[in-house]
């Protein structure tokens, strides 16, 4: 510890030049214009937790309709654009975004930056993201929301059996969204990349960031994928193009590979955040360092990668050849091994540690529980025999549903406990997490875990209907239960957020004594998120370096105060060397109006208004121009 | 201040006898990451689009399908050392940035531009319309390729054309010199890109089917 | 192209011939009866009684039995499956088990250390090996052992074809199955084949992606335009096993099953053989003059009746219709009253469906009701 050589005060002082600095005027064009990436980060959180309650109650709808056979409460149309939505709607509008939305308010955080990179790319992301929900909403008011499933297969999606606008605002809702997510992506690598704080060299990186990097390389390389495909089907769709169709040398095979090249890195894209989260939460609640830190980053990078070499899993019933299907076979069996060993990592941090056993912990356990048996039944289905009998049935509804929630959903919710506080300043309500948490606990396994008889049964997936008789009957009746089991535990933790929101007791910086720079600094953190950027000497900063704990380290003591403007550092790839001083954009209200032309646009698309759709992509290279032309503070291009 | 140099240059970081530059160039500065990182999305969707072209290639029995010829190379080839070409005066326009030339950051720009122009304008007013006659988007799995790959990679021309006009008036402006050129760079790394993907676009849609 | 088809490997191990099947059998004797197989609560192959008892019956005892079940295969396809099944679900419960028991330890110990507070930093010598152990070495090994089960099933199931005692066609269509025979039989949605004999079923689609899936003879294999695929159906015992499309083909995809009906060799050539008869001619009045309403109407425009000048080639062809079980491709029973309903409105039972309102009078929908159930 070295000694402070200020003068008393200096924090104050510093702290009232920065909040001067950084000072924004409330209202409305601030309200659009800001690119705070705390801000941001909320709204991608918010926006993505309605979205998740929707996508919840069209499942609700759906259990509801399966309760029992010869159910008539939804009508197969209506069943199957309620099925097709929650699956876009869970995977696009909430697990993603809110993941995202962590991501954004975190990784800035601890890796002690102030600010995303590319704070305007980062407010447009989230606009485009409303305006992509939007767009894709809109399709029920017109009662044609996408009706073949998540994943649209051909010929069925083409426009001879799909004639609607159902499938148009599938593939332009996509290619929308990927705009959003590519962007964000591209944003998370360059501010992991190089805007860390100094000494934060690569292994002293949290693990929630690796997480977040990983994920984005992901994105980088797999959303191309989806977007193709996307294009392509509605150049098929909308000009007669022919990409998909046997008669015209076309394959439908093309689809379901593209698709797949995308959808399986995917799942990774949504688990790897969620295990980013664990690894958050973990060393915090069991008072220790992680152990098996180089593992753990090792898996999920292994993950990242290898979850590129799987896809064709999905297709094992098309027809495909005994050496493809051995290869892939081969390729999925193994890459359950990075995700393997982290789970035995956080195992042997749980048992050498002391876990304290708040709400938090209790869903990093339940992730952990659910995402293992998700985990098991995964190289079942890695087995190809095995995979031809059961995939397509509710086996595999079951095996996502474990993964996925399990990956996403508990940890999501384990991050509304330890870091809620850190956004809202005020800390949830520790008996209702644990309520929330057994009643999901329960909830889930009662509605999923049946699913796995089922499709064992013989029972088919996406069927809107079955007939009694067959022995699905009970399975199916316990599924829907425990569907309502698990809503009602969503909600009381909704409730116990607003309830803590305004009523909560005070949280102050560091409630939890966390040992990642998001605890550094205040509880919501100030516009600059910290006094001063520090210097990192350790993978555990706040534990190891004790001059962090009074929220701002000294100049002296390597605090860096960056008062110039909006500025940051940048630092160098691997060793976090500071490099060069960035000044950031302040408050723009571009992307916003970019994005609002880029709606107009998708929309006039799929109406086909051509000409409305040409001025619409007039005005968006307009607000691009915009966007881009230099303004004194843009100094850096 | 002279045009082409800007104020505050180096800075304080607060932390004693700490001072750093305010302008990256290079690795040094974010927007050359983002292009690095936007130009791996696009490759991507590239390599992505022509293996499907390879795929249902492959799978078809005739490729050119009956009825119609394998592309003639005399236009593209022409094209080609056009685009290529291109990138010459792009790369003496960053080479002389860096070194504060502003003469030959415009005007290497403008002539990059210029032949830019005319390999998008012999696509889309001679070249298109030749094939056209003979095969169209509609036709079969062949024509929605040959037009689909060409689209994708012209339409990155057309951006390219785009950004470089962009960039052209602000270099009139005097906004660049040698240690601010970052967007100089970019645009450099995105066009350099397009030619290179124009590579494989020709090897495959034009070559390829004579093989 | 792929064809998959019965293997003559026991999954663990055990050679096995399919087995003949005795026509004297109590059980041969219940199914010829027309009712479903009874459970089959003891497995008789040594070695995986063991393994499948006990939670086949908890398993089994908590639905009725007549599941299209993987657990109740019927084939040695399916036994297969059924054999991969055990051997990673009890492999997944151990490592269920394992990771529970390292969760409740963690709870004890959270538990146990109560409010006190302070970080312990010391380095935990056991972890590195222990996660390299748990989650490379001992999790590979399980993992390639798996594989290594899985790639043995793979091979004796999609090799190229042994001997085929019968090839037919199934093609897939918005939402019935169309099966032809070689004889020129055409029906839907009942397959019937002989028992222990190898049937090789060619897989195609007149419109979207289907997959042919009945769990208790064989995996599934989808119907996709433009690919060839085969799957073999082999039945040990007679019985009635219903399938059911599993790849999601539009509005009704929820009602599009069928039957694959096992029978003895003797009582399948009959059946086929009548099959490819022409159609029945009308014994009643009534009967008579629900033909004449069937051939003038739009029936005739969507529906073969070979024998007659109706042939329409949109819907099922209706020649033997009586002689099947169920209608709507395992919607309704094959009786009076949901005959009735169903062919003055399809709708009703499959809202959607190709077929549209028939716009008959109530006398007229008797008379064709009459003709059809004469179609035996």
């Amino acid at each position: 510890m070295t000694t402070v050589l200020e003068p008393p005060g200096w924090k104050d002082e510093l702290t009232e030049e920065l909040d001067e600095t950084w000072h924004s005027p409330p209202g409305l064009r601030e309200w659009i214009s800001t690119v705070d990436h705390k801000r941001i980060g909320m709204r991608y959180f918010y926006l993505g937790m309605v979205f998740f309650i929707i996508g919840g109650i069209q499942s609700l709808l759906i259990r509801m309709q399966l309760a029992g056979p010869d159910l008539d409460l939804l009508s197969p149309e209506s069943y199957n654009q309620l099925f097709t939505m929650h699956g876009i709607t869970m995977m696009f509008l909430f697990a993603m975004p809110v993941l995202s939305g962590f991501g954004n308010y975190f990784v800035p955080l601890m890796i002690g930056a102030r600010d995303m990179a590319f704070p305007r790319l980062n407010a447009f992301g989230f606009w485009v993201l409303l305006g992509a929900g939007i767009f894709m909403y809109s399709s029920f008011a017109m009662g044609q929301a996408p009706n073949d499933g998540w994943f649209n297969y051909l010929p069925l999606a083409g426009a001879e059996y799909t004639p609607g606008v159902n499938i148009d605002f599938y593939t332009l809702g996509l290619v929308f969204l990927g705009v959003s997510s590519t962007g964000g992506a591209i944003n998370f690598i360059v501010t992991i990349l190089k805007l860390r704080a100094p000494g934060m060299t690569l292994n002293r990186i949290p693990i929630f960031v690796w997480g977040e990097l990983a994920m984005a390389l992901q994105i980088v390389f797999a959303l191309p994928a989806l977007s193709l495909a996307a294009v392509l089907l509605t150049l098929e769709r909308k000009f007669g193009f022919h990409f998909f169709d046997k008669t015209a040398g076309g394959d439908p095979l093309l689809w379901q590979h593209l698709f797949w090249i995308f959808g399986h890195p995917e799942v990774y894209i949504v688990a790897l955040p969620g295990f980013g989260i664990a690894s958050a939460i973990i060393p915090t609640w069991c008072r220790r360092p992680m152990v098996g830190y180089t593992y753990i980053v090792i898996g999920e990078l292994a993950v990242a990668l290898v979850g590129f070499g799987v896809w064709v899993h999905h297709m094992f019933a098309v027809g495909l050849s005994n050496i493809t299907l051995s290869f892939i076979s081969l390729a999925s069996f193994m890459v359950v091994i990075p995700s393997g060993i982290q789970v035995f990592a956080w195992l042997a941090t749980l048992v050498s540690g002391r876990p304290k056993l708040s709400s938090a912990m209790w869903f990093v356990l339940g992730f952990i529980m659910i995402f293992v048996i998700g985990g098991v039944t995964g190289p079942m289905l890695g087995a190809v025999v095995l995979n031809q009998a059961l995939t397509d049935s509710y086996f595999v509804v079951a095996h996502l549903h474990y993964v996925l929630v399990g990956s996403a959903v508990f940890p999501i919710f384990g991050a509304v406990y330890h870091w809620g506080p850190k956004m809202t300043g005020r800390i949830l309500d520790e008996r209702l997490g644990k309520i929330s948490f057994w009643l999901m606990f329960v909830g889930f396994n009662l509605a999923f875990f049946p699913q796995h008889l089922l499709g064992v049964f013989g029972m088919p997936r996406r069927i809107y209907t079955y007939e009694e008789g067959l022995g699905w009957d009970a399975y199916n009746l316990a599924s829907t239960v425990g569907a309502f089991v698990l809503a009602v535990g969503i909600l009381v933790t909704i409730v116990n957020w607003y309830r803590s929101k305004r009523k909560g007791p005070v949280a102050g910086n560091n409630p939890w004594n966390g040992e990642t720079l998001e605890w550094y600094t205040s509880s919501p953190p100030p516009h600059y998120n910290f006094v001063t950027v520090p210097t990192i000497r350790s993978r555990e900063p706040m534990w190891d370096q004790p001059e962090l704990a009074g929220g701002a380290q000294a100049p002296s003591e390597g605090g860096r105060s960056l008062t110039g403007g909006h500025v940051t550092l940048s630092t160098s790839l691997l060793d976090a060397r500071p490099q060069a001083i960035v000044h950031m954009p302040h408050a723009s209200p571009w992307p916003f109006y970019f994005s609002v032309a880029l709606t107009v646009l998708f929309f006039m698309i799929l109406v086909e208004l051509w000409y409305v759709a040409v001025l619409a992509g007039v005005a968006s290279v307009m607000t691009m121009v915009g966007w881009y032309w230099p303004r004194h503070e843009t100094q850096e291009t | 201040m002279a045009a082409g140099t800007h104020e505050m240059t180096i800075a304080e970081t607060g932390m004693p006898g700490e001072v750093l530059p305010e302008h990256g160039v290079g690795p040094r500065s974010f927007a050359w990451w983002g292009m690095v990182w936007l130009i791996a999305t696009e490759a991507t969707l590239f390599a992505l689009l022509l293996a499907s072209y390879f795929y249902l290639r492959f799978r078809s029995p005739h490729w050119p399908p009956e009825h119609i010829e394998a592309p003639e190379l005399m236009l593209p080839l022409i094209m080609t050392a056009i685009l290529w070409s291109s990138s010459i005066p792009v790369h003496i326009a960053e080479k002389g940035i860096e070194k504060g030339h502003q003469g030959k950051l415009r005007w290497g720009l403008a002539l990059g531009w210029l032949l830019g122009a005319i390999f998008f304008v012999m696509t889309v007013a001679v070249e298109w319309p030749e094939s056209l006659h003979h095969f169209t988007p509609r036709t079969n799995a062949y024509g929605s390729m040959f037009y689909t790959v060409t689209g994708f990679h012209l339409s990155h021309v057309l951006v390219g054309l785009s950004v470089s006009a962009f960039t052209q008036v602000r270099a009139w402006q005097g906004a660049f010199d040698e240690k601010k050129h970052v967007s100089v760079q970019n645009f450099a790394m995105y066009w350099h890109f397009v030619d290179i993907v124009w590579l494989f676009v020709l090897l495959s849609i034009y070559v390829s089917p004579h093989f | 192209m792929r064809t998959i088809r019965q293997p003559f490997v026991g999954a663990l191990g055990a050679n096995r011939r399919p087995r003949p099947v005795s026509a004297t059998s109590a059980r041969a004797a219940e199914l010829m009866a027309g009712r479903r197989g009874t459970l089959r609560a003891i497995s008789t192959r040594p070695g995986r009684s063991v393994l499948a008892t006990a939670p086949a019956l908890l398993l089994l005892a908590a639905c009725s039995d007549d599941s299209p079940s993987v657990l109740r295969p019927r084939s040695e396809a399916a036994e297969r499956v059924e054999g991969l099944w055990w051997l990673t679900f009890w492999t997944s419960v151990f490592v269920c088990v394992l990771v529970a028991a390292f969760i409740v330890q963690a709870v004890r110990r959270g538990r146990a250390a109560g409010a006190e507070e302070g970080i312990d930093k010391r380095p935990v010598p056991w972890g590195p090996r222990f996660i390299v152990i748990a989650g490379l070495v001992v999790s590979g090994a399980v993992l390639a052992g798996t594989f290594a089960v899985s790639l043995r099933a793979l091979n004796a199931l999609a090799g190229p074809s042994g001997d085929t005692a019968l090839t037919i066609e199934v093609i897939g269509r918005n939402w019935w199955w169309e099966v032809r025979y070689p004889n020129g039989a055409v029906t839907a949605n009942e397959i019937h084949i002989p028992v222990g004999q190898p049937v090789e079923v060619k897989l195609s689609t007149a419109d979207v992606i289907h997959s042919f899936w009945v769990p208790q003879l064989n995996v599934k294999q989808d119907q996709v335009p433009g690919i060839d695929n085969r799957i073999s159906l082999l039945a040990d015992e007679p019985g009635r096993y219903r399938g059911q499309c599993a790849e999601f083909c539009g509005l009704q995809h929820a009602h599009m099953s069928m039957y694959v009906e096992a029978q003895p060799p003797a009582e399948f050539d009959q059946w086929l053989a009548r099959q490819a008869a022409p159609a029945a001619v009308p014994t009643s009045s009534t009967a008579s003059t629900g033909r004449d309403i069937f051939l003038r109407s739009s029936c005739a425009g969507c529906h073969a009746v070979r024998g007659t000048t109706a042939a329409g080639t949109l819907g099922p062809d209706l020649t033997h219709l009586a002689s099947r079980e169920t209608i709507g491709a395992g919607t309704l029973s094959m009786q009076r009253g949901p005959l009735t309903e169903f062919v003055r409105n399809a709708q009703d039972a499959k809202p959607g469906a190709t077929m549209p309102l028939t716009e008959l009078t109530p006398e007229e929908l008797s008379a064709v009701v009459d003709y059809l159930m004469g179609l035996e």
